[in-house]
């Protein structure tokens, strides 16, 4: 993703300062060089000092961090690799692990396919489909905090809550959503999926509206029916968008964190600790200042996991993706 | 997109056949019927409850009109529950966010797209490399980053700016503006650089007004991100004076009565969707960017 060099032939060197006018080697050129210098340094001090300060050194510190045994009153010290034994050793990570997997599992089978039926649908839409994404969007744009709760009462166990009521219209429920251990995972992964697909509809309806029609017609004329077309043409057409929708999708949800933190806060029965979740207890729910080893630990032991996937995703993804 | 070739998987001659016309109109009712429900539904039944008395919403929650019209709900909550005080301090946090990551990207970008430091390249390396890392392991760092930050010597736990400051590391402001600076006619900078412009001049009074659509798709997105941010504020604003509405909303649910509750929560909701509503086009056009990058 490097920027490319746009300059004109003939206009070489940056424009920080009047360097041009002095020629080199004379001793105003070394001046004003180092007054170009300094003035693109002011320009650079808030990314660097933003980015020094709240990015790059934390990250480093992310690693060295789970290779210690860190509370804030001692001064760290180095423990090997025993945040990982501790962590590894930890029931509740397999618990975790598996909670996260199904998270994840359920969100592709309800939130990937939704979308982009959606989507293609709607691009066929001649008038209004303005109207269309907005009402798509729109959850999206609801503060996540207000949709948990609101969705918290939807959910509500007795006969009167909202989804039992209109359950009830078909003589179905009552369901106790968020307390039945079989049902919670499967609630929490609906309201996610609510609030996110909007955002994945309006991707594909970008890359639909963005399909060469040329190809379409070439199609028609060898007699391809819809069927065909959409096989042939308009899903080979999104393979690239699609791609990156479900790696992204995939480290999106390995992370999820307020679904099961507002919704069941990881109950009922572990049913829906997460690996977040795991991590938040480690590092803040202790109040002895915290395992900052063991987040940091499992933090970047998650972290690796994502990369390799990702790595062997696009390996193996790579010859049907460009 | 030029009307000619206006067209997706349906052939111009295909919408002309009866059969065809009417299946995608079945289709596309089905469609916007269920956008409506599950798009607008759960935000009307917000609006709706907002202004319910407890005990109807309790009783009835599906029915579509309410025995009786609470609106002192709206009143209470933004008083009586001081939602006011959590609203501006959501609005605090936004507009510090905001100014901060404008800056950082602002001055970050032109700097690495049109004055072109030595090592500028491995800068804008260094600065997308963050983009693939996820957000989880900066959690704890950042957390003892910000109860013991470098120089300062004090703790900025409890401050606005422990929100504010981490904010502008944002990877994806920086490269979008640079992006854009980088694509605006380098002419113009030389001709400013002629007529004796000098860096700070060509940034504030060539680069900065050509950039306006740029500027305004990360301000939005800067304001609404702030507004749903939940986990971060939790941790670093644990005095509950200075808690926007997304940390408070969660705990005021156990000692605040329902209806209250419910229009506290509509209120939370206004106004990211009044943004949604006036800058819809930007949020539909560019959603793509700005989801694609997220996490």
């Amino acid at each position: 993703m490097t920027t490319t060099d746009t300059r004109p032939a003939g206009v070489t060197g940056d424009l920080a300062g009047p360097q041009h006018a002095a020629r080199p080697g004379r001793p105003g050129a070394r001046l004003a060089r180092a007054r170009a210098g300094l003035h693109t340094l002011v320009f650079l001090a808030p990314m660097l000092l933003v980015f020094g300060v709240f990015s790059w050194v934390p990250i480093g510190r992310a690693v060295v961090m789970s290779f210690q045994r860190t509370n804030l009153v001692a001064d760290p010290v180095f423990v090997g690799f025993a945040n990982f034994q501790q962590v590894a050793a930890d029931p509740l990570l397999w618990t975790a692990v598996q909670n996260t997997g199904y998270f994840a599992l359920l969100a592709l089978l309800f939130g990937y396919p939704v979308p982009l039926v959606a989507a293609i649908l709607m691009s066929e839409v001649r008038r209004l489909r303005g109207l269309f994404s907005a009402l798509a969007y729109l959850p999206v744009v609801v503060p996540p905090v207000v949709a948990v709760l609101l969705w918290k009462l939807f959910y509500d166990a007795g006969e009167d809550g909202v989804f039992n009521t209109v359950l009830g219209w078909f003589g179905l429920g009552p369901v106790a959503w968020l307390q039945d251990a079989d049902a919670v995972m499967p609630a929490l992964v609906l309201e996610a999926t609510w609030a996110a697909a909007g955002g994945t509809v309006v991707i594909y309806l970008a890359a639909l509206i963005g399909v060469d029609p040329s190809l379409y017609e070439a199609a028609e004329i060898d007699g391809a029916g819809v069927w065909r077309k959409l096989w042939h043409i308009t899903l080979p057409q999104l393979r690239g968008v699609l791609l990156i929708t479900f790696i992204l999708q995939i480290i999106g949800t390995a992370q999820v964190f307020l679904e099961p933190f507002l919704f069941t806060d990881g109950g009922p029965a572990n049913r829906t600790l997460t690996l977040l979740l795991l991590i938040y207890r480690y590092a803040f729910t202790n109040s002895l200042g915290g395992d900052y080893g063991a987040a940091a630990a499992l933090s970047l032991m998650l972290a690796l996991v994502l990369a390799a996937f990702s790595m062997l995703y696009f390996r193996l993804t790579r010859s049907w993706s460009s | 997109m030029a009307a000619a070739t206006d067209r997706a998987l349906l052939a111009p001659t295909d919408r002309r056949r009866a059969s065809v016309r009417w299946s995608t109109r079945i289709l596309h009712g089905l469609l916007l019927t269920v956008l409506a429900v599950a798009g607008l539904g759960p935000m009307l039944w917000l609006a709706k409850a907002a202004v319910t008395p407890t005990q109807d919403t309790l009783r009835q929650p599906m029915a579509l009109w309410p025995n009786g019209i609470d609106l002192a709900n709206l009143a209470e909550a933004w008083t009586r529950v001081e939602i006011d005080k959590y609203f501006f301090n959501t609005v605090a946090l936004a507009a510090g966010s905001w100014a901060v990551q404008l800056l950082v990207a602002a001055t970050g970008g032109y700097a690495l797209a049109v004055l072109r430091p030595r090592l500028g390249r491995y800068l804008s390396g260094a600065v997308l490399a963050t983009l693939f890392v996820p957000s989880v392991v900066l959690l704890v760092p950042l957390y003892l980053t910000i109860l013991d930050p470098p120089v300062l010597g004090t703790s900025m736990l409890n401050t606005f700016w422990a929100v504010w400051l981490p904010a502008g590391a944002n990877a994806f402001n920086v490269l979008l503006m640079q992006r854009f600076f980088a694509n605006l006619p380098r002419e113009i900078f030389e001709a400013a650089r002629v007529d004796g412009a000098g860096p700070y001049r060509l940034f504030w009074s060539v680069v900065l007004p050509m950039s306006r659509p740029v500027i305004g798709v990360v301000s939005v997105f800067a304001v609404i991100a702030s507004w749903k941010d939940f986990l971060w504020p939790m941790l670093v604003l644990p005095d509950p004076a200075l808690q926007p509405l997304s940390v408070r909303l969660p705990a005021l649910q156990q000692f605040v009565e329902l209806d209250v509750f419910l229009a506290a929560l509509a209120i939370s909701s206004l106004i990211p969707i009044a943004l949604f509503l006036v800058f819809q086009r930007l949020f539909l056009s560019s959603a793509g960017l700005g989801g694609a990058v997220k996490g």
